[in-house]
């Protein structure tokens, strides 16, 4: 050792180690600048727009007009207006339909493609298709689908002389609420679809083979094993499917803008033709800000979900 | 319980023949081991007994019904499999009674054959674990308590202590044989691991390339290894071969010193064949062949010497210690009266 201790000494004095030399080392200081460009972008784009939001629905600002902090009138306002009442309600039978629908299409969907299908590479591709279009693509063609005249689906029925007369799609107040449920069911099925054939695919097979040997037929072995294996994923994916489906703006605004006399109109597409058409931003943003509870419901039910699955835990 | 037997069962999967025909007899309560190197069938055999494979031909009876085209549920067996295949989302006590409460069993007989495994197999505190929450061998243990709690006429072991360390290995070794001992169960285990199939096996099956090479009792086949591929597989360190003739004098290797052979094989002058010595069967003779040390690995117990002689590598095994240093000779001399002769060509052992 003290051999080894000799010849560094000969060497010249250590410079003193200065504030900035531990500065540079510490890890944390250097995280933090790693951490600023990320967080500088949360801020500026998701951060201070919900801030301003929430300011701004408690103003009476109009399009070319700063407004003053009026309290809670605007809340007032709307809640008394019987067209966001409705709107409410359409936006919420919108989501729990349309949720429904895609996760039941969606895990069926994703446990035909976990098993061996012939071409399975190339169904896995089409499927994801309707996720890849821009909603706006998708939006257009199924206006085309829907159309009052030209429509696809009428002239089908009628060429097989199941019906008569074309179908009023978009114009009918509740033939456009199962339409527009139809086009958002469509365009959401892959992404759970997708997001849950990879949880299938984690699940051992030789969980499979231990419940065949423990007698389970298929559909005990969904309820048993796959099901409850599949939770944790089911609540992420039908969170993020909840609260896309909530704040669904570009579906509606293109296939029907509310209509027919606010039949489809949600709660994001009110908003918007308050504040940027009708220029009551302050009356807007209320109607945007009257979501964050519902959305606020839907994460902690998912978060509290997971929370209780103490088997993915290792500790006691 | 039940026998377990298994006539010229094949397997192919596509055009590639896996397993080609293959006859194994088990008797009621027997403990066989299904031992080869991987690739060897032995456990697609396995699972062919479980019902997780179909029967390309042949036949499997388990007691006297063939159960070739019986689902696996209704075959009467449990199987162990080498990740434990546990079910993460549900504790050690509904893993143990998931078969019986897919039957619809009373609660109460559920409780009290789950309670009855788990005193055999010391899980009582354990109960209301998750998997996640236990050791392997806890784990191990648990999916053994699955296979008890079943009852069932076979339990099958599919390499269910490769996931441990050394240690612990060992541990459920004695375990696993203290279990059958105590339950008497026809076991039917498949491993790689010669050493487990000597010390667990009233029966083993050594496997190779779809075939059965040898069957019998573990110290049988180690001391009368019917092929090269047996002799090599059971025994380590591995038996030494050493290539050669037969002559009058005895063994003459091909590496120029000789070999005492016993009673030679009758016929047999001139022919080549391969010498098996094993290396604990190496004693040292000042009469014997000159060999030089290579390495010395002295494990306390024991000492193995790898040693050269006529040009190639002997690994011998002594008891006792030695001073020998690497680089010089030592004389040795097989300890056996009765050498291990192989014929060169069909690898067959040589009778005399």
């Amino acid at each position: 050792m003290t051999d080894a201790a000799l010849p560094q000494s000969r060497r010249a004095p250590m410079r003193e180690v200065t504030a900035w030399d531990r500065l540079k080392t510490n890890r944390n200081w250097l995280g933090f600048w790693f951490m600023v460009p990320a967080a500088a972008f949360l801020i500026l784009f998701l951060a201070y727009p919900l801030g301003l939001g929430i300011w701004l629905s408690f103003t009476d600002t109009r399009i070319g007009r700063p407004g003053v902090f009026v309290g809670i009138e605007n809340y007032e306002w709307v809640l008394g207006d019987s067209k966001f009442l409705d709107s409410v309600f359409n936006t919420l039978f919108y989501t729990t339909i349309a949720s429904i629908a895609k996760f039941a299409i969606g895990l069926y969907l994703a446990i035909l493609l976990n098993h061996h299908l012939p071409f399975k590479a190339m169904i896995r591709a089409i499927v994801l298709i309707p996720f890849i279009v821009p909603t706006v693509l998708s939006a257009i063609a199924f206006w085309w689908i829907f159309d009052p005249t030209f429509s696809i689906i009428s002239w089908t029925l009628k060429e097989m002389g199941w019906r008569t007369t074309n179908i009023n799609f978009l114009g009918d107040a509740w033939n456009a609420r199962w339409s527009v449920i139809f086009a958002n069911v469509w365009r959401g099925v892959p992404f759970i679809a997708i997001t849950l054939l990879a949880g299938l695919q984690t699940v051992p097979p030789s969980l499979y083979e231990a419940a065949t040997l423990d007698g389970a037929t298929r559909w005990q072995m969904f309820r048993y094993i796959t099901y409850p294996l599949l939770t944790p994923i089911i609540a992420v994916v039908m969170t993020f499917s909840v609260l896309f489906t909530f704040t669904d703006f570009q579906l509606i605004k293109v296939l029907t803008n509310g209509g027919p006399a606010g039949a489809t109109e949600l709660m994001a597409t009110m908003s918007y033709n308050t504040a940027i058409l009708g220029g009551k931003i302050g009356e807007g943003a209320a109607i945007s800000t009257a979501m964050i509870p519902f959305l606020l419901g839907a994460i902690m039910i998912s978060w509290f979900g997971l929370q209780r699955r103490k088997w993915q835990q290792g500790e006691d | 319980m039940a026998s377990v037997t298994i006539r010229d069962v094949r397997k192919a999967f596509g055009n590639v023949q896996i397993i080609h025909g293959v006859n194994i007899d088990i008797a009621d309560g027997e403990f066989v081991v299904l031992v080869g190197p991987s690739g060897c069938g032995k456990s697609t055999l396995l699972r062919m007994l479980a019902g997780l494979e179909n029967i390309s031909a042949g036949e499997i009876l388990i007691g006297d019904r063939v159960v070739n085209h019986v689902p696996p549920k209704e075959r009467d067996i449990a199987m162990v499999f080498q990740n434990y295949a546990l079910y993460p989302h549900m504790t050690v006590a509904d893993n143990m009674a998931f078969s019986m409460s897919l039957r619809n069993a009373p609660k109460a007989e559920i409780k009290e054959r789950v309670d009855k495994a788990a005193k055999i197999l010391g899980l009582e505190k354990l109960l209301e674990r998750y998997p996640k929450q236990l050791s392997g061998g806890q784990r191990q243990r648990v999916a053994m308590g699955r296979a008890i709690v079943r009852d069932p006429q076979v339990f099958l072991f599919d390499e269910p202590l490769s996931n441990l360390d050394a240690k612990l290995r060992v541990q459920m070794r004695t375990e696993i044989k203290e279990l059958h001992q105590r339950l008497r169960t026809t076991t039917v285990y498949v491993t790689h691991d010669q050493i487990e199939a000597m010390t667990m096996a009233d029966k083993i099956v050594v496997m190779h390339d779809g075939i059965v090479e040898q069957m019998g009792a573990p110290l049988e086949l180690y001391d009368r290894p019917e092929n090269l591929f047996v002799a090599g597989f059971i025994g380590s360190p591995a038996m030494n071969f050493i290539r050669g003739k037969l002559g009058s004098g005895g063994f003459m290797a091909d590496g120029g010193f000789h070999l005492p052979v016993g009673a030679a094989p009758a016929g047999s002058d001139g022919k080549p064949v391969v010498y098996g010595l094993r290396p604990e069967h190496i004693r040292i003779d000042s009469a014997g062949v000159p060999a030089e040390v290579v390495v010395l690995e002295p494990t306390g117990s024991e000492t193995q010497v790898v040693l050269r002689a006529g040009g190639q590598d002997i690994i011998a095994v002594f008891r006792e210690r030695l001073t020998a240093k690497p680089g010089e000779m030592i004389p040795i001399a097989p300890s056996l009266p009765i050498a291990h002769l192989f014929d060169a060509e069909t690898g067959k052992r040589l009778v005399a």
